[in-house]
This record gives C-alpha cells, structure tokens and sequence, in this order.
C-alpha cells in the first residue's frame, strides 16, 4: 500500500516554518521528543517510544560454533524488521532501502564500536561460543526510527541476562534460569545514535526530525557517540555538502544528548532492577497506564451478616434427617447416596412434594450466602440441584 | 418503537445492540394507530425485524425522527455528496488521480470545473490540493470527483492556493466542525482570523495570519479531539492571553 503523497502545500509550509525556527509540534530546533523506555518480562525485552514512534528490541541467545578466523570470540547478529504496522508505505518481505539503510547503521554503531566484549561469550575456544542476536522490530513510524532502535538494542543488551555456564576440566554444564542466576553481558560502552536532518541544502538543521520533516529534509546526518565523547560512528546520506563547522557543531549537539540519553537509560534500568528484586510485577502489562473504562461496575450489595451462626445452627437444627441410604422407594427402583427424596413411581405424594418445595424456597433466598456454613449433606433444602455436592443416582424404573 | 430508542439517546451503544420491536399483547381499538417511521442513520442497521447496532459509539437524535451513532474513527470510506479535501497524485489522459484517503484513488475529470473547456484546461498540478465532492463512491467502482454543483458552478470548491497547512484529525472531529453551529469553530473565530476548509475525509486546511498563527490554530484543533467544552474554553483562554 502507498503512503499518502506529500502535497506541495505541506511542503512549501513546513520548509517556511524550518525558516523561521518553527516546528509543527512545536519544538525547539535542538529539542528531542520525548522518550521513554520500558521492559518486558523476560530479561532483554525493551520497547522504546521516542514522541509516537514506537519501537521494540528483544535479545536471545544460543550456542553455536565460532566462526572459523576468531575462535574465542562470540558472535553477534543484528536484525531489523520493518513491520506493516509501524507505516502503510513499509511491505512484509520486500528488501527496501531504507531497511538496508538502518541494518548497515545499526551494525556499524554496535558491532564496529565493539561496545560487547565478544571474548567473554566464548565457552569452549573452537567449538562452543555464544551467538547474541538482537530484533528490533519497528512498531510504529512517526519519523526518526534510526536513533529509536539504537536506543532499543542497547538498552535491551544491558537488560539482557545469559545462562551461566560452568566448566570443569573437559566437562561443560549449562545451568538453566532455575539453577543458577542467569548473567549479564559485559558491556563497556553504550554507543546512540543521533540524527540531524538538514534543510535548504545544509543551511538549517533540525534534531530527531519527525516523519513530516523527514519528507521534506534534503540530508541526514547521523553521528553514533557515547557518553565519553567517542565517536562510534558518523553516515552522512542524501548527498548535502556539510561545512567543517556544521559537522563539528553536530558532535557537540549530539555528545549533550547522548549522555542525556544515557542518563535515561541508566535510571531505566535501576528502576527495573528494583522493581524485579522487590518481587513486584514488572513487565510490558504493567507499565502500560491503565487506561480503562469499566463498564460494568456494580456496587457490592450489602448482606446481612449479622447472627449468621445462631441461624445456621438453627435452620440445621430444624431440618429434616437426611434419607438414608440405599433406599427402596418402589419396587424395581433404587437410590443410593445422599440426595432428594427420589420422586419417581410416587404419584400420589407428589403433591405433598411440591408444597414442601414452595416453603424451601423462601428460606433459600437468605440461605444462599450462607451455604458455605451449613453443613453438607442437607439435600431436603434445596430442590436446586446445582448447590448440592452430593452424589445421587437413580435408577431407571425397570419393567 | 419509538421509545425503545429514546431511552437510549446519548449512551454509548456496542456493535451487536439490538432494539427488537414487540407488539404489545393488546390492541386497543379506540385509539388510533400511529403508523411510525424511524430513519436509522449510520451506525444502525436493519435486520428483518430488529434494527442492529453495527459501530460502537453514543446514540443520538434529530427530530422527527432520525436515529444515527455517533462514532469515532480516522479511516475514511467514500461516500456520496460528501466534500473532501484531496491530493493530486498523477494526471493521465482526460482525468487526475486523486489521493482522497480512502482504499483508492479517485478520478477527477479536466471538464468538472467551472468554465472548463477541451481548450480551457483547469491549473491543476501534481501535488495540489482541491475541494470536491463525489458523484460516484461506491464499493463496486472507483470513486469520481467533481468540483463543480449540478447547476455548473464551482460553489467553493475547486483548486487550492498557495499557503496554508494541511493536517489530518479524526472523522468524528470533523463532523463536529462541520455540524450547523459549531461550538469549537464559534470559539476559534473569536481567538483569531483564518481561513479553515474542512474535508469529510479528516483532513482539515487552515491559513492564518502568520506561519506561527497557523500552528497555533492546527494544534488547538488537533487537541480538542479528546476535551470536554469547559476544558477547551480554558485552553482557548490560555492562548489568546498568552500567545499573542
């Protein structure tokens, strides 16, 4: 499905307003939206909502043999998904560029800035190491998906907790979650990406460009950093020429926000750690604020609770002594079990019957929040058969 | 009948909602039998001898006698006579395709605007905006559209100018703009001058003084999706204090 053209009236307003220092949601030029970061249940699950682009990043292990040029390092693969769901303009299964785009960044910003220290996943040196892989799938697309999902894997690599492995000579056993504790990933640095987009041939510049901005930016321009001032990585695309200055006045922008960024991550991850030791529920479901409308909700009816004892004993005392059992009423019939007096084959006392069940019937009414108390087996009480746990069976008049 | 629906005027009614319509058991014959007519609006749909609620929305009333659900959504469906805002997107031989927000484009003809000849070609070019309505907008055939009325003329609608700002809100809002005395537009005007064209489909145009004017006028829009009319005033108030 296309995307909904940009008409020449969005366009030419939005590069007046870029013109003005004005944004459509009404940003400064250096503002990022607002970002926030929160975990799933299982360890290295993150979702990470940057204004209303919404992304998420899951991290999973497995053993596999080392490649054969670096036996004692771990292996680590990145993959991006573009869902549906996130723009009407992305296609299940179609190799687009932008997708090619953002897998090339976010390798270059992680695997090249060797933020994981890759010796520490080797288990057996040549035969068994660990194999990291991190999805980040893009759930919804309000512009600037780079930085979202290098927010996202980071962060969930931080979260994320392995198997702990214990070797003992040639032995190597693998404890599950259960045994023993699983184990972070020892990670050195926290490389984000930052992404400026550039207006009228690289006059105007503009920090985490929403998805309008991106439609009508000429160039982009990220810079991958972390919060020791390192450059991971720099990706100029759109073929704007940039000033030494511009480039350098970016770094700095970019080295304030990534350790803002950091900052939040940081916290992020304290506050689930806390929240995980303290027992208390965490995950996707409970960070979610609930938003919900009852739609039934009914007040809670008062019952009558006073001097329940006296009238149970009461009512039980007054009851009628349980049928024994078995028990022949008619010939070729039998019952067995606690139950109501069997009725078949008794015409005559029928009538007998059923004024006796219009009496029980005004007493069941206060008796029903009171079953709990009465003591079983009272089956004279209740021609409502689903109250009574006995057992009753009858036997087919036999001819 | 009647009264089965008045007593749910202004809640909110699910899909599945039935109103089944029972006789009464007797039948008096003195009185005069009124024969009642009941429009059912979108929202309701008849079912033999129910009449079915099929969107989730509040019930609401127009005299005499026309019932319709009041439902919120942002996907539009083309339908007859209504007035959108839409997208040139290509022109190819006779017609433009017209990008309406809907499943597909929409065909827009050289000759349906005013003072439109073979000669005479209308200024429309890839990426304008134009105010029109649809003749045809049905599930079976591809929606057309034409900028002027039946008498010939363009009535308001034809080709965009430049300037302005064109933003997306839901349906529901638009019909509360668009609805006869409109409270939100009877409030804007008092809080600044602009030029605001409204389209069926969600989408909304609006022109105002300045660039930042303009900003105010479609954020203020946008947010009203979600307030209450107390809540709105007050942020109205706020603005026309504050930012200008």
């Amino acid at each position: 499905m296309k995307d909904t053209p940009l008409s020449n009236c969005e366009r030419d307003f939005l590069l007046k307003a870029i013109e003005e220092k004005k944004r459509v949601d009404g940003r400064q030029t250096y503002d990022y939206r607002n970002i926030k970061i929160t975990f799933g249940t299982d360890y290295g699950c993150c979702f990470v909502d940057l204004g209303k682009t919404r992304v998420m990043a899951q991290v999973s292990c497995e053993l596999v043999t080392p490649k054969e040029n670096r036996p004692n390092e771990g292996i680590m693969f990145f993959n991006i998904e573009l869902s549906p769901m996130a723009s009407p303009a992305f296609e299940l299964g179609r190799q687009s560029e932008l997708l090619v785009k953002l897998n090339r960044q976010l390798e270059r910003c992680l695997r090249n800035s060797k933020c994981i220290d890759t010796e520490s996943l080797c288990v057996v040196s040549g035969e068994k190491v660990w194999q990291i892989r991190v999805d980040v799938h893009m759930l919804n697309h309000d512009g600037n998906l780079m930085d979202a999902a290098s927010v996202a894997a980071i962060t969930a690599l931080c979260h994320f907790r392995r198997p702990d492995v214990g070797i003992q000579g040639d032995e190597v056993t693998l404890y599950s979650v259960e045994e023993r504790d699983p184990i972070p990933l020892s990670i050195y640095h926290m490389p984000i990406c930052v992404s400026f987009a550039f207006f009228q041939q690289g006059t105007y510049l503009l920090v985490d460009p929403c998805e309008r901005e991106e439609r009508v930016m000429d160039g982009l321009l990220m810079i991958a950093m972390n919060k020791h001032r390192e450059i991971c990585s720099i990706q100029s695309s759109g073929g704007i020429m940039l000033l030494k200055e511009q480039v350098l006045r970016c770094s700095k922008i970019a080295s304030v926000k990534v350790s803002e960024i950091t900052e939040l991550i940081t916290k992020a991850l304290e506050n689930d750690k806390k929240a995980r030791k303290e027992g208390g529920r965490c995950g996707f479901a409970e960070s979610m604020p609930r938003e919900r409308i009852t739609a039934l909700k009914m007040d809670e009816t008062p019952v009558e609770m006073t001097d329940v004892m006296e009238r149970a004993n009461d009512i039980v005392q007054r009851g009628e002594a349980p049928v024994p059992s078995p028990v022949l009423p008619a010939p070729g019939m039998g019952q067995v079990g606690e139950g109501l007096q069997n009725t078949w084959g008794l015409e005559e006392e029928e009538e007998e019957d059923d004024d006796d069940e219009e009496e029980e019937e005004e007493e069941e009414e206060e008796k029903v929040t009171m079953m709990e108390e009465e003591p079983r087996g009272k089956e004279e009480i209740n021609p409502f058969s689903s109250f009574s746990p006995c057992l009753r069976m009858y036997f087919l008049k036999l001819f | 009948m009647y009264s089965c629906f008045k007593d749910k005027i202004g809640e909110v009614l699910l899909p599945g909602d039935e109103f089944s319509f029972e006789t009464d058991e007797t039948i008096s014959l003195t009185d005069t039998v009124k024969a009642e007519k009941v429009v059912c609006g979108p929202g309701l749909r008849r079912n033999g001898d129910q009449v079915l609620v099929c969107k989730s929305g509040v019930l609401r009333h127009k005299q005499p006698n026309m019932f319709w659900i009041d439902s919120q959504q942002r996907r539009y469906v083309p339908a007859k006579g209504e007035s959108v805002i839409g997208i040139v997107t290509a022109k190819s031989g006779d017609v433009f395709k017209v990008d309406v927000g809907g499943s597909e484009q929409a065909t827009l003809s050289y000759l349906a605007f005013e003072g439109a000849t073979k000669r005479n070609r209308p200024n429309v070019q890839v990426g304008d905006l134009v105010f029109c309505q649809f003749i045809i907008a049905n599930k079976d055939m591809e929606p057309e559209l034409v900028c002027i009325d039946s008498a010939g003329r363009a009535n308001g609608m034809g080709v965009f100018g430049a300037g302005g700002f064109l933003f997306r809100v839901s349906l529901g809002l638009v019909r509360r703009l668009l609805a006869p005395r409109s409270d939100i537009i009877s409030d804007l005007e008092k809080l600044l001058p602009c030029e605001l064209v409204v389209g069926m489909n969600g989408r909304v145009w609006v022109k105002a003084g300045s660039v930042q004017q303009t900003l105010v006028v479609a954020n203020l829009l946008e947010s009203c999706e979600n307030m209450t009319a107390p809540q709105r005033q007050a942020l109205f108030r706020r603005v026309a204090q504050g930012a200008l």
